[in-house]
């Protein structure tokens, strides 16, 4: 891959800082002709602040050659298990950028944003049915945020019921993503691991004998990171009701179900969505997201707020619960996201989004048949959304790690996978297609793998130094971390 | 209804046809899709599940077009601010966020191939790290009330303490965030009319600049006060009005938050935002959130002939959830980056000048617009010190009659602040004018006013 600046040697070393020439500008200001007035006292202000001055070609220039140097789904197969990659649809974009939509001021009057409004009661009904949880808030701004809110939802539940003193215990399951325990943290419960049996399910002995009436909760993720059902989730239900404690779904993958059974009808008091996962919103190298929490009508007087009501009068309004766990952010949520959502679910319906799910599982059991045999398979059954491999293997008989694997795929012009994750798989790879690739890519990305798990065994130091193609080789994560460097720093100035 | 077939694809989302379904079925050694799903309990499979029905593309641009246009509020003259400004974004800005390779990535995992999302994120430390007077930044959290909570956060770890003050006046929602995020921690929130009820049990004192009525605040005595007491001063800093104003690093502030949203591109109805967050070096490894790194290449220069090249990765990521899990910082995971990158750009392309000048633009437009008001019969804009770009204006009628008969005049009146316990917002609201409120708009508004002052 050849990257616009690349004939830059050393292009990272350079910043917009280091780049800007004094006197240039990239834009201009009107100047004001009105009645001048006096500035606050000196104290109050400073002087002009640092930073580059670039012409507007050479700043849209730094800023694509940096472009250059991304992967995206645009670019290629991105098989970034539990991320759910899938296409963006561009025409979510030009939705969410109507003028109509962007220019709508959070604290206008509702009667005014009708809109924006109709189209988020729109989406919210449409999340109910699709989770079977009635209750919705749109608030959170990403899936840890409304991991946040269902755990603070249960917390309040509790002490309404008086129970909260005594229950202070939320269980997660080993295969768990971090922002569960983190999350169960934040909102001032302790954490109890659950191992994974077997079968790649949670252990039923190790709930049964865990469950009293120390427990708030239990954050189950479904289908798991394995990318396996959760076999017998619904009798697991009964007996954290019976305990007398909630069930949260993590829904990050929901991408796998959609359509064809709900958190709802399997005993799920609570679930939160990432619509920049199972609702194709895209992800922006890190954002913004939304995260959406779905409840029973007991967690509803807890949603965060707002939330959002149709009066008689057919307005549709922002509200408050009864009870709410409070404000996530200044505003409303993430609109802008949701409404690409909103334009993702119409254009599906019920029936696309059956053949999403559908097509997602087909196309991650079908790269689990062509890998098959070539690397180790730990749970090895069908599989829903992703499927994790090992490359211990690699590692045992050639002294190649997964590391090395995932940067030789580098090489070959695709994205990895997520790797070491989740952590109860040795050398992890697991893999999320989703329903987007065609077969022809997954068959190219299993013939990569076969390839350099062929070469692992040919020559293993080769892969030692993967990638080769990359705008950048492998980089020293270490030193970044012990002498860290986190800003441009003025190289005229005395080193601070 | 979209066309499908039976042999096509059933979806142009899905490429798999009809034939690559059972091709792929084939070769997995199943005889239908169903049997994928055979683990899912029986009892609770393929329920009824009521969606409107699919639209094509043309049809989905109609529908959502026309709902655009309900948006009257969109198109009318609006002196809203409180938390959200109209500003002047250039152009350059949506033309680079536009770009794929950053829309479509994911957080930068791979850093050989994720340069472009990583130098950025860099670019934008260093770019807020100016702004703030602050020594180091993260990548961004979700927006300025959860940054400004998530800093509440950190400054009860470090100081252990169980309490946060937040002195007014202070945007209502942001004290609202903080209150959430404080019941998860187990901490009480006070709400200090003066910063002189802070105490020594308090972890921090947050102070809006400019505070939530539009004045600008001189923040060291308060950084100097809440020292001596042993606590951490929060900043809550609008990163526009810094183009102006000193920065907080420079009087004293610990942590710095503030929403990058306004600068990056349009409010949409309030988000996607963008939360700042810096703070002061000893707080590093207590930093919520993701941060860039710079390094070098691994390669050793007598192997391969050529010297490292400079490289960033994310680092300092034993605070993260996916590593730390319970102990960590923050549960944050996905936030906001390309309003980073957005808000990035729009400042560097501004540049210094830029900057000091949109930001002076700003705050004269806004003062003309007072001085305009205040001049009318029956008006009053009550002062209570300097201000940016928001101004209270008292009128010859209630201040929610006020707001309606302009309404009725097809202008959005600024927030109503008459219930608040500020003596100067007893009847006011508080009007926002920047240097992207239109000239035609502020005569429009001067006009209304003085009719409706002719009524009274």
């Amino acid at each position: 891959m050849t990257a616009p600046g690349t004939r830059d040697e050393d292009f990272g070393a350079r910043l917009s800082f280091d780049r800007g020439v004094r006197g240039r500008r990239a834009v201009d200001v009107p100047a004001w002709s009105g009645d001048e007035t006096p500035l606050p006292d000196s104290w109050l202000l400073r002087d002009s602040v640092r930073l580059p001055e670039m012409s507007q070609g050479e700043l849209v220039r730094y800023y694509t050659a940096l472009s250059a140097r991304n992967y995206g789904i645009d670019s290629g197969t991105y098989p970034l298990g539990s991320c759910t990659m899938k296409f963006n649809p561009k025409v979510n974009d030009l939705i969410a950028f109507l003028p109509g939509f962007a220019d709508a001021h959070p604290l206008a009057a509702e009667e005014g944003a009708q809109g924006t409004l109709r189209t988020l009661w729109e989406l919210r009904a449409g999340l109910a049915e699709i989770t079977g949880l009635p209750a919705v808030s749109l608030a959170p701004a990403a899936g840890a945020q409304g991991e946040f809110a269902g755990v603070l939802m249960i917390k309040a539940a509790l002490e309404d019921r008086g129970e909260l003193e005594q229950r202070r215990r939320i269980l997660v399951p080993d295969s768990a993503h971090g922002t569960n325990p983190a999350t169960a943290a934040m909102a001032g419960f302790a954490v109890t691991h659950i191992p994974t049996a077997d079968d790649g399910s949670l252990d039923r002995g190790t709930i049964e004998r865990e469950l009293d009436e120390t427990v708030a909760g239990v954050m189950v993720t479904v289908p798991n990171t394995l990318g396996l059902w959760e076999r017998g989730i619904e009798e697991v239900a009964d007996l954290i009701h019976e305990a007398g404690a909630y069930l949260y779904a993590d829904g990050a993958n929901l991408n796998a179900i959609m359509g064809r059974v709900r958190y709802g009808d399997l005993g799920f008091d609570v679930a939160h969505l990432n619509l920049h996962k199972s609702f194709s919103t895209p992800h922006g190298g890190g954002g913004p997201g939304a995260g959406p929490v779905c409840c029973n009508e007991e967690l509803a007087p807890y949603l965060p707020k707002p939330i959002l009501e149709e009066n008689d009068d057919g307005v549709v309004r922002l509200a408050v619960p009864e009870r709410s766990i409070g404000r996530l952010q200044q505003f409303h949520g993430n609109a802008g996201v949701l409404l690409r959502a909103y334009a993702y679910m119409r254009a599906l319906g019920l029936d696309g989004l059956r053949a999403v799910s559908g097509q997602a599982v087909l196309n991650a059991n079908y790269l689990r048949v062509l890998l098959d045999g070539h690397y180790d398979l730990p749970y090895d059954r069908p599989v829903l959304h992703e499927v994790v491999f090992s490359g211990s293997r690699q590692r045992r008989q050639h002294g190649v790690r997964t590391y090395d694997i995932a940067k030789r795929l580098i090489d070959h012009g695709f994205h990895p996978p997520t790797v070491y994750f989740p952590l109860i798989v040795d050398e992890a790879l697991m893999m999320e297609p989703t329903e987007t690739e065609p077969p022809e890519a997954i068959e190219a990305l299993a013939d990569a793998l076969i390839a350099i798990a062929a070469e692992a065994e040919r020559d293993p130091d080769a892969l030692h130094e993967a990638p080769v193609a990359a705008p950048i080789g492998r980089l020293d994560e270490t030193t970044a971390a012990r002498r860290p460097f986190l800003r441009w720093q003025d190289p005229g100035a005395v080193k601070r | 209804m979209p066309s499908s077939t039976a042999v096509g694809s059933p979806h142009p989302y899905i490429p798999a046809t009809a034939a690559d379904r059972d091709r792929m079925l084939a070769r997995v050694g199943v005889d239908e899709l169903d049997a994928l799903f055979a683990d899912l309990p029986a009892a609770s499979r393929d329920p009824n599940i009521d969606l409107p029905p699919a639209l094509t593309e043309p049809e989905l641009i109609a529908l959502l077009s026309a709902r655009a246009a309900e948006n009257a509020a969109s198109v009318r003259p609006s002196f809203l601010g409180a938390g959200a400004y109209r500003r002047s974004v250039p152009s350059i800005v949506s033309h680079l966020t536009s770009r794929s390779e950053f829309v479509t990535a994911y957080t930068p995992y791979q850093p050989e191939i994720s340069q472009g999302t990583l130098q950025s994120g860099f670019e934008f430390q260093s770019v807020v790290c100016e702004l703030t007077g602050m020594d180091i930044s993260n990548t961004g959290l979700y927006d300025v009330a959860s940054a400004t909570a998530e800093g509440c956060l950190l400054a009860a770890r470090v100081t252990k303490r169980s309490a946060v003050a937040l002195l007014e006046p202070i945007h209502p929602g942001t004290a609202d965030v903080v209150g959430t995020y404080a019941g998860g921690a187990g901490l009480s929130v006070d709400r200090l009319s003066s910063a002189d009820d802070l105490t020594d049990d308090h972890a921090c004192l947050v102070v809006q600049q400019p505070d939530f009525l539009g004045t600008i605040v001189d923040l060291e005595p308060l950084g100097r006060l809440v020292h001596e007491r042993g606590g951490l001063l929060v900043a809550v800093a609008d990163p526009f009005a810094l183009g102006l104003l000193r920065a907080p690093g420079d009087a004293g502030a610990d942590i710095v938050t503030g929403e990058g949203r306004d600068l990056a591109g349009a409010p949409a109805f309030g988000g996607p935002s963008l939360g700042l967050f810096a703070a002061g070096l000893p707080y590093m490894r207590q930093m919520p959130g993701r941060i860039v790194g710079r390094t070098r290449e691994l390669r050793n220069a007598e192997d391969s002939g050529a010297e490292p090249r400079t490289g960033y990765v994310l680092t300092l990521q034993a605070r993260e959830q996916f590593i730390r899990r319970e102990r960590a910082t923050s549960n944050v995971s996905t936030a906001q980056a390309l309003i980073a990158l957005a808000f990035t750009v729009a400042v560097q392309a501004l540049g210094p000048r830029g900057l000091r000048e949109s930001a002076e633009l700003c705050y004269q437009r806004a003062h003309d617009a007072a001085r305009r008001v205040a001049a009318l019969p029956g008006y009053d804009v009550p002062e209570r010190g300097p201000w940016f770009q928001e101004f209270l204006v008292r009128g010859p009628v209630l201040a929610g009659e006020l707001a309606v008969r302009l309404s009725e005049r097809g202008i959005t009146a600024g927030l109503d602040v008459s219930k608040r316990a500020e003596p100067e917002a007893r009847d006011s609201l508080l009007f926002a004018v920047t240097e992207a409120t239109p000239d035609g708009h502020v005569d429009a508004l001067v006009e209304a006013l003085a009719s409706i002052g002719d009524e009274a």
